[in-house]
């Protein structure tokens, strides 16, 4: 792979223009909103107000005689469907599975969360069945609600569910084998650093709220579903398998354009299931629509996650083991993916890109009468990233030395490494990344710019870490051992035609990646012909064989992956249609540029002429060959991949208000290879956005009865245009990944990734050069918070 | 939202006559009350749109002072239009984002008197004169705590009119997500003494901060004040910020206010 990628014109390593922008940037993309069917009448859901209660009754007369309703449903009319299924079991450190409580469509018996639906209205018009909601007479005994960690795992906590022993779902421990080393080690260490750390709570807050539209076609039996999904078939296995027992083949679920999802839209939610359903029982498609206040109390929320962390170090500085104890709230409900996410996603990830010996990390799982938690762009990578690198921070500051120092001191400098948490990083170079950000942080200059800061009256703070991933999930044998209930692998179909154009069906989707760009780049290396001749074709289960979707940054290593196994199958295939045509032998086929020559010879065929000759086979071997040129390639990885690299940034902070502003920051990514760089920078801008949403702006908070205090945009701060920098970004260093053929990475949650702890870190050093004694501070690093910080 | 009527009358008299029907509303420029009736919390049988009122329309310097603005002046016509009073004109054009600006109106916020809202802070802060359709009413009467003015039912804000200072300015913090003043400070000098308006800070709304008004009439310096303090008992506490730190900021956006108008 060439390092000049920016250069290319055109196939992988080039810059090509995200081709999806022109409907996208001009108003023609096609939405679920936008999808209208005949008949279509609307649902309103009737939400619980109170954080927990015991419905006591639910009358529903009135508002089924109301003008216009076409059926009330409660959750009675759901009795004998299936509950909305968890995708993850995780095993506790006794051997013992997880409590998983059942999470029905519509309430039965009790509300857990503020939002969780208790009531359906189906209407003519999506006002009418909102005017009929507020018309069923309901009445709910409230209970006393549990909404911090700690308060729920106490002895006598009310319980979320009362079927269950308690509000743990599970209690974990990795590797639990090496729990009494790990102690050991600390009772030697010569210096040890602890600190306690909330990683908040999270609204993923796409730009298009979640949309669900059900249909059902009387005639042949058929429920379509269209949805704004991240992974349409995991939909399709969810809800037809485990909700509503409808088999695949009587099942299409389709997610057309989605306006971002960052993991919020990987979940099966229970308005999908809903619209599907309803539309059956009614015989009329049904479409719910969320609005943005829905949509902060039925969304998965992300992160929630208080952590205690111990680092151990001997006399030299070396690190000799890391100790971890995290409450992570599950909220009322299991959400598909949540049980890994605390666990798998996060504690493999607690080496980080240091060699410490000995790990221990455990995690308790609470249910609370909050809104469900689960992935959110990075999803327990960010909150194992946080806690690592704020620590190692901490532990710089304590002893006197260079945090940047100490971070080479202790780098993993030989690959494969396998770390003493499970996984194995196939390659990396922590130091030329570190290098790199030293370069264009322009780290030499620092003191500098702090100086003039302090000549206008601010607080200049540097703040470096690290961060390494495990992206291009996942290996599905692993996965099954370690409690998932689904496969990881990735497929696509690669449809030639006739004239030598290509059609990509790709069980990846696309809701902001540029796949739709980045994808065809891949094909048309490979064969050596215009990106323009292959399109993608996805989101449709009616298209791609199978697909677990896009999230865990697997689309391309994954996903792509599949593209080339199948790509290679036509190559393969074409070549023996060459070899006919020229009358030569399939071995001494080469492709090139678009061509099939004979090798040592000026015969050659080209890529249009074998094309049609597979669709026109008039002279064609049809006794050793089919006709046409399509195959599809399932691929399943054999590792993660991991991704790593260096981040910098550098905050004025105003010590009269607290007020933090971001002046630098710099990425310094590996990425293995690199298939359209300009993306790749804009997935990076993106994911250092919403890391600085996350350590500036961004709290979801509930108040001790479980009402959401930070229920809309008045008081859940995203991150605007002017909170951010412009960004130095790099992604020269590459050392491919080793074990899937384009060598790829991943670099979609990167940014999200390695980016808070950069600032957190960066604000407490500017607190600490005016003299301040602050070693932390909780996120988001409000004004009034870093205020009170500084007033000690 | 719950279906109403809508009407647009010409006149003060119209409107008057509109706004008499039960359940009636006023609607200025509607960033209050549209998100307000979309989430249902308000069920008027009639909406009456101010918008096309004559006599609420338009900016006019009458000698060298007051700066009279119509009741139906939007915050971006005022932050173009004010050039006569460049604090007020600036204060506009921070309010909210231009979409904001292009609809909301000087008679919609001050009628709603939001506890966070900037204008207040210049009306009350500049002395102004609130104009409705039946009296002239003083800054310092008209404003009565969160939410709450002198206005009567029915009563329209028809025009504001501000004496101009010989120097003033806002400084507003704003509230992270809302941006909203979390604290806003309205200063402004004139010949006879300095006032002093804080908006978004205290659970009374707008008020003057008294001792900071007679520290700067004797020395319009910030360090004549560095010392002062609100107390933080009666500031509002929140998810954002404490009463203590808020009752901070409204000393710190002080002094930079009397800095940057000095």
């Amino acid at each position: 792979m060439p390092k000049d990628i920016d250069a290319k014109e055109s196939g992988i390593g080039a810059a090509s223009k995200r081709r999806e922008d022109i409907r996208f940037l001009s108003g023609t993309g096609n939405y679920t909103d936008d999808i209208n069917l005949n008949g279509q009448a609307y649902v309103h859901f009737l939400r619980s107000d109170v954080a927990h209660g015991r419905i006591t009754s639910i009358e529903t007369a009135a508002a089924a005689a109301m003008p216009g309703v076409l059926r009330v449903f409660t959750g009675a009319d759901f009795e004998g469907v299936g509950s909305i299924p968890c995708g993850w079991q995780v095993t506790d450190r006794f051997g013992e599975v997880m409590q998983e409580p059942a999470h029905p469509v519509l309430a039965q018996g009790k509300v857990r969360h503020v939002g969780d639906p208790i009531a359906a209205v189906v209407a003519e018009t999506a006002e009418a069945a909102r005017d009929a909601a507020e018309a069923i007479e309901l009445d709910i005994e409230e209970l006393p609600a549990v909404v911090d960690m700690k308060a729920a795992l106490a002895e006598g906590a009310p319980k979320v569910h009362d079927d269950l022993t308690s509000n743990l779902c599970y209690d974990w421990g990795f590797v639990e084998e090496n729990k009494a080393a790990v102690d050991a080690a600390f009772d030697a260490a010569a210096h040890v650093t602890s600190l306690e750390l909330v990683n908040n709570r999270l609204v993923a807050n796409p730009m298009e709220p979640r949309v669900a539209v059900g249909d059902f076609n009387r005639a042949t039996g058929d429920s379509t579903l269209y949805t704004t999904s991240q992974n349409p078939h995991v939909i399709r296995l969810l809800m037809g398998a485990f909700v509503l027992g409808i088999p695949e083949h009587k099942l299409r679920v389709v997610a057309p354009d989605v306006g971002g999802g960052f993991g919020s839209k990987i979940f099966h939610y229970a308005e999908e299931a809903f619209c599907t359903f309803a539309a059956k029982a009614l015989n009329r498609a049904v479409k719910w629509t969320s609005s943005r206040s829905e949509a902060f109390m039925s969304d998965a929320h992300g992160r929630d996650h208080v952590t205690k962390i111990e680092l151990a170090l001997d006399a030299d500085n070396n690190f000799t083991a890391l100790r971890t104890d995290t409450l992570a709230n599950m909220g009322a409900y299991l959400s598909t993916f949540a049980p890994s996410v605390p666990t798998w996603l996060h504690g493999t990830l607690m080496a980080g890109n240091y060699k410490t010996p000995l790990i221990y990390v455990n995690v308790k799982a609470v249910f609370t009468n909050t809104v469900p938690v689960d992935a959110y762009r990075g999803a327990g990578r960010p909150e194992a990233t946080f806690q690592l690198e704020r620590v190692i921070d901490k532990a710089a500051l304590e002893l006197g030395v260079d945090p940047i120092a100490l971070r080479r001191q202790n780098f993993i400098t030989e690959f494969p490494y396998a770390t003493p948490v499970a996984v194995e990083y196939d390659t990396g170079d922590y130091v030329a990344t570190m290098d790199k950000l030293e370069e264009i942080a322009d780290i030499a200059g620092f003191a500098a710019r702090r100086a003039e800061s302090e000549r206008a009256g601010k607080l200049r703070g540097l703040g470096v870490n690290c961060y390494i991933e495990a992206c291009g999930i996942a290996p599905s044998n692993l996965v099954g051992q370690l409690g998932a209930r689904a496969g990881l692998y990735e497929s696509a179909t690669v449809r030639v035609n006739a004239t030598g154009g290509i059609v990509v069906m790709t069980g990846s989707h696309s809701h902001g990646q540029g796949h739709e760009t980045s994808f065809p780049q891949v094909i048309a290396s490979m064969i050596g012909i215009d990106e323009d001749m292959v399109e993608i074709e996805h989101g449709d289960t009616n298209n791609a064989p199978m697909g677990m979707g896009t999230y865990g940054s697997r689309s391309l290593a994954v996903g792509g992956s599949a593209m080339v196994r199948a790509t290679e199958k036509i190559i393969a295939k074409a070549k023996k249609i060459a070899a006919h045509l020229m009358e030569a032998a399939d071995a001494d086929i080469e492709l090139k540029d678009g061509q099939f020559s004979v090798a040592g010879t000026d015969k050659s065929v080209a890529w249009g002429d074998v094309t049609l000759a597979a669709y026109v086979p008039h002279n064609y071997p049809l006794e050793e060959i089919e006709p046409g040129l399509e195959e599809t390639a399932f691929y399943d990885p054999a590792n993660f991949t991991y991704p790593s690299g260096a981040y910098a940034c550098e905050v004025e902070v105003d010590p009269e208000t607290g007020k933090v502003s971001i002046e630098r920051f710099a990425a310094a990514d590996d990425f293995g290879n690199i298939v359209n760089p300009m993306i790749v920078d804009g997935q990076v801008h993106g994911g250092i956005g919403q890391g600085i949403g996350q350590a500036l702006l961004e709290g979801c908070v509930y108040d001790e009865n479980g009402q959401l205090l930070s229920a809309s945009f008045m008081d859940y701060a995203m991150p605007r245009a002017d909170d951010v920098p412009f960004y130095a970004v790099d992604h020269s260093c590459q050392t491919p990944c080793t074990h899937n053929p384009l060598g790829v990475k991943g670099c979609g949650e990167a940014g999200a990734i390695g980016s808070p702890p950069a600032v957190v870190n960066a604000v407490v050093n500017a607190l600490r050069s005016a003299g301040k004694d602050v070693t932390h501070i909780d996120m988001p690093l409000s004004p009034a918070r870093v205020w009170a910080a500084m007033q000690g | 939202m719950y279906e109403f009527e809508f009407t647009r009358p010409a006149s003060v008299a119209e409107a008057v006559a509109a706004l008499s029907t039960e359940d009636a509303q006023a609607l200025g420029g509607g960033q209050t009350l549209i998100p307000t009736l979309k989430q249902r919390l308000a069920m008027p049988t009639t909406l009456v749109s101010l918008s096309g009122v004559a006599e609420m329309q338009g900016i006019r310097l009458e000698g060298d002072g007051p700066l009279v603005i119509g009741g139906a002046v939007t915050h971006a016509q005022v932050a173009s239009g004010a050039g006569a009073y460049p604090a007020l004109a600036a204060l506009a054009g921070q309010i909210g984002d231009p979409a904001v600006r292009n609809r909301g109106t000087i008679g919609g916020s001050l009628a709603n008197n939001d506890p966070a809202a900037c204008y207040p802070a210049a009306a009350l802060g500049s002395g102004a004169t609130i104009v409705t359709n039946i009296r002239e009413l003083a800054a310092d009467d008209y404003f009565q705590g969160m939410f709450t003015t002198a206005l009567e039912e029915g009563e329209i804000v028809v025009a504001v009119k501000f004496p101009i200072p010989d120097a003033a300015n806002y400084q507003k913090f704003v509230q992270p997500a809302s941006r909203f003043a979390m604290v806003g400070v309205f200063v402004a000098r004139f010949a006879d003494g300095v006032r002093v308006a804080v908006t978004g800070a205290s659970e009374e709304g707008v008020f003057r901060w008294a001792e900071a008004e007679a520290a700067l009439t004797a020395n319009f310096t910030p360090d004549a004040i560095s010392t002062l303090t609100v107390d933080a008992d009666g500031m509002i506490g929140d998810i954002h910020g404490t009463k203590a730190y808020r009752a901070h900021l409204v000393n710190v956006m002080t002094r930079r206010a009397v800095s940057a108008s000095a």
